[in-house]
């Protein structure tokens, strides 16, 4: 709690400080992440760890220094727009890095790419701008939403269930994800429950779950959500008699409520933070040395996001004028990724592994995600295909 | 529909119903005997559910760690109502939004100062952890069976309290003629100040005994206050034995009616569109009957006596 704490007002202050130091920064980065209400915590992951990068290479990318300027959208479309807006505007910034949620996303697209401004996401990855809206000035440095979903199938199929219930919020996120994980899953599906958003007693869907027959449970439950539901799960004496599958749902911002409620328990992702590549190591280590917790896939992701762009302008030799040499370089993406092989589809979404993934307790009590087994080698998304680009 | 899980789903709704009681039982009063609307009256069930998660870690056991919430709950109302809530009870119900949204507001934000913006989770007391079996793999939680025993003690006491002693006489009488109460010498101030602080411990009580369940997160109360409102008004406002019936009636109307209306509605429809309508249909469930008894019952389920 206090770490939290700490970490907050360690960035806010090293934003400040950034903000103000120098007017003759050669580099200026502009983000727009939710810092605020119960998913603050995803934001913030992703501010150290775009931080942690920065702090590494000494507060520049590419040889250039660096001016971070932190955006909070509140997760409010309309503030996210006004935000976005004076980035490149007022600030005129070189990258937009954004945002959390997809919604959030959909908000800020426009007027950023319309300015010509390299638009990156640490995060949301919308089916939107993927296919036939796919644009030259966006780069998604996560995955493709439905595919963590789509592998989620494919971990069901791997691990022999044949009967899966399935649950997720009732909106457009948890739909996706449910038809994600049909388009893949061979065996049946004995139910597919829609909850409401921000649910709070699931004991009526623990109930059927139990008289469902299902060798397993498939679920999308962000944020409190999926605490509650992991509380209540074990609660309820289902863990001994049918399996634990999700996304987003078990991860390292959910499991320090979780605790070991949550041991066990299967996902799906493009990384974990004990994968055992050297990049990663030094990556998990130093984040953990330096903010007091397990990064997730968020700070992850935002650091990568750091280490994209520094390869980059290191390519143009600290350009950032010429739009389609940055864009070439960028396209590239010559730098080590913490997750192992790392390439942009034409789409400028990733190319990449997905793994099975565990929950697991850690000697010093502490629970994180861990990597079980590669499922599928540079899986591309499902919609790069009516990208003309 | 098995039987069980129709008990279940029963348990569930009696469960949640008797929650929002605490919840509403303090907002009808506070709204029918001073005619005050208090919107930071959810943002109470929060506090009461961050007190027992603070006391909790602090002294390592849940029992000491209840009462000091509860004592503690009871005090950040009575200094809610000093420091803001008396100086509105003149000014208009405007005034009074936008001063309570604002408390709403600072709370939610302290909160996340405090305790930062995860969810954050408590045990369960380790007498009340166990679970009873129902089903070859089902087991129904103690804590929950627990939760409706004493939400159902609450409710006694509450109704005798009201209906049958000196405080309670002058609380309904203040409810409907407050200036022939003070005549008659009552410090109708004092007064309020208990109602208002019985109130907001009784929701931090809800939140208490949720925490173990639901978990712990900012902005936990704005949700149930709103259900807290279509409650009272079901109910009747100012009426505590309406707040009661209500209250029920909605935890069990909105419980059943999850489970029952995609079920229901795939007699009709096929499965996918009933997969569309029922979540969304089951969410409206309390606002139609509450549109309904406000069309054909204005005054509520059970009105309290002599309200114009």
């Amino acid at each position: 709690m206090n770490t939290t704490i700490k970490s907050a007002a360690t960035a806010t202050a090293l934003s400040i400080m950034m903000a103000t130091s120098s007017l003759a920064d050669d580099l200026k980065i502009g983000m727009v992440v939710t810092l605020s209400g119960p998913p603050a915590a995803l934001g913030q992951q992703i501010v150290d760890g775009f931080q942690l990068a920065l702090d590494q290479k000494r507060g520049m990318l590419g040889g250039q220094s660096v001016e971070l300027i932190v955006e909070d959208d509140e997760l409010k479309p309309d503030v996210a727009l006004l935000k976005a807006t004076s980035l490149v505007e007022r600030e005129e910034v070189d990258f937009v890095v954004g945002t959390v949620f997809s919604n959030m996303l959909q908000a800020i697209f426009k007027p950023i790419v319309q300015s010509e401004t390299f638009l990156i996401s640490p995060n949301a990855g919308p089916s939107t701008f993927a296919g036939k809206n796919c644009n030259p000035f966006f780069f998604v440095t996560s995955y493709q939403n439905n595919q963590n979903a789509e592998v989620s199938g494919m971990v069901a199929n791997k691990e022999g269930f044949k009967n899966v219930f399935v649950m997720a919020p009732n909106y457009q996120a948890g739909r996706d994800n449910v038809k994600g994980f049909n388009q893949t899953f061979k065996g049946t599906v004995t139910d597919e429950v829609f909850t409401p958003l921000g649910h709070q007693d699931f004991s009526a869907e623990l109930a059927r779950m139990s008289t469902s027959g299902a060798d397993a449970v498939f679920t999308f439950m962000p944020g409190g959500m999926g605490v509650r539901l992991v509380g209540q799960f074990d609660g309820a004496g289902l863990k001994d008699s049918m399996k634990f599958m999700s996304v987003f749902t078990t991860d390292e911002t959910t499991l320090p409520g979780q605790k070991d409620a949550a041991v066990g328990f299967l996902a799906a992702g493009n990384w974990a933070p004990d994968m055992l590549n050297e990049a990663n190591k030094a990556f998990a280590s130093a984040f953990e040395k330096k903010y007091g917790y397990i990064p997730g896939g968020y700070a992850m992701q935002a650091y990568d996001t750091a280490n994209l762009i520094d390869s980059a302008i290191t390519k143009t030799g600290g350009a950032t004028d010429d739009k389609d040499a940055l864009r070439a370089a960028l396209r590239e993406a010559d730098f080590t990724s913490v997750r192992g092989d790392f390439s942009f589809n034409n789409n400028h979404y990733p190319v990449q592994n997905f793994h099975a993934l565990k929950v697991v307790k850690r000697d010093d009590g502490k629970f994180h995600t861990s990597f079980v087994r590669t499922i599928v080698e540079d899986y591309k998304d499902s919609f790069a295909g009516d990208c003309r680009m | 529909m098995s039987f069980t899980l129709f008990l279940i789903l029963c348990l569930n709704g009696l469960q949640y119903g008797l929650l929002l009681f605490l919840i509403a039982a303090g907002l009808t009063l506070v709204f029918g005997v001073m005619g005050f609307i208090n919107l930071a009256h959810g943002v109470q069930y929060m506090v009461g559910a961050y007190l027992i998660f603070a006391f909790t870690a602090l002294t390592g056991n849940f029992w000491s760690a209840l009462i000091l919430s509860l004592v503690m709950a009871l005090l950040i109302g009575l200094l809610l109502e000093y420091a803001v809530f008396r100086h509105l009870y003149e000014r208009s119900h405007l005034d009074q939004v936008l001063a309570t949204f604002g408390i709403i507001i600072f709370l939610n934000e302290l909160a996340k100062v405090l305790f930062g913006p995860a969810t954050l989770t408590i045990a369960t007391p380790e007498i009340l952890s166990g679970s009873i079996q129902l089903t070859e793999q089902l087991r129904y939680p103690v804590y929950r069976l627990a939760t409706i025993g004493v939400g159902l003690a609450m409710a006694i006491a509450l109704f005798l309290t009201i209906s049958y002693t000196r405080t309670g006489m002058l609380i309904r009488a203040g409810s409907t003629t407050p200036e022939m109460v003070a005549a008659l010498g009552v410090n109708i101030k004092q007064l309020f100040r208990i109602v208002f602080g019985v109130g907001a411990m009784l929701a931090g009580f809800a939140g208490i005994i949720a925490a173990p369940i639901f978990a712990i997160e900012p902005g936990m109360g704005d949700n149930i206050l709103i259900i807290a409102f279509v409650v009272i008004i079901i109910g009747g406002v100012g009426s505590i034995s309406g707040a009661f019936v209500a209250a029920i009636l909605v935890g069990l109307i909105d419980t059943l009616g999850r489970s029952l209306a995609t079920e229901l509605l795939s007699f009709v429809f096929d499965s996918s569109v009933a997969n569309q309508i029922g979540p969304a249909l089951a969410s409206m469930l309390i606002y139609i009957l509450m549109a309904a008894i406000l069309v054909f019952r204005p005054k509520g389920l059970l009105p309290a006596k002599g309200a114009s």
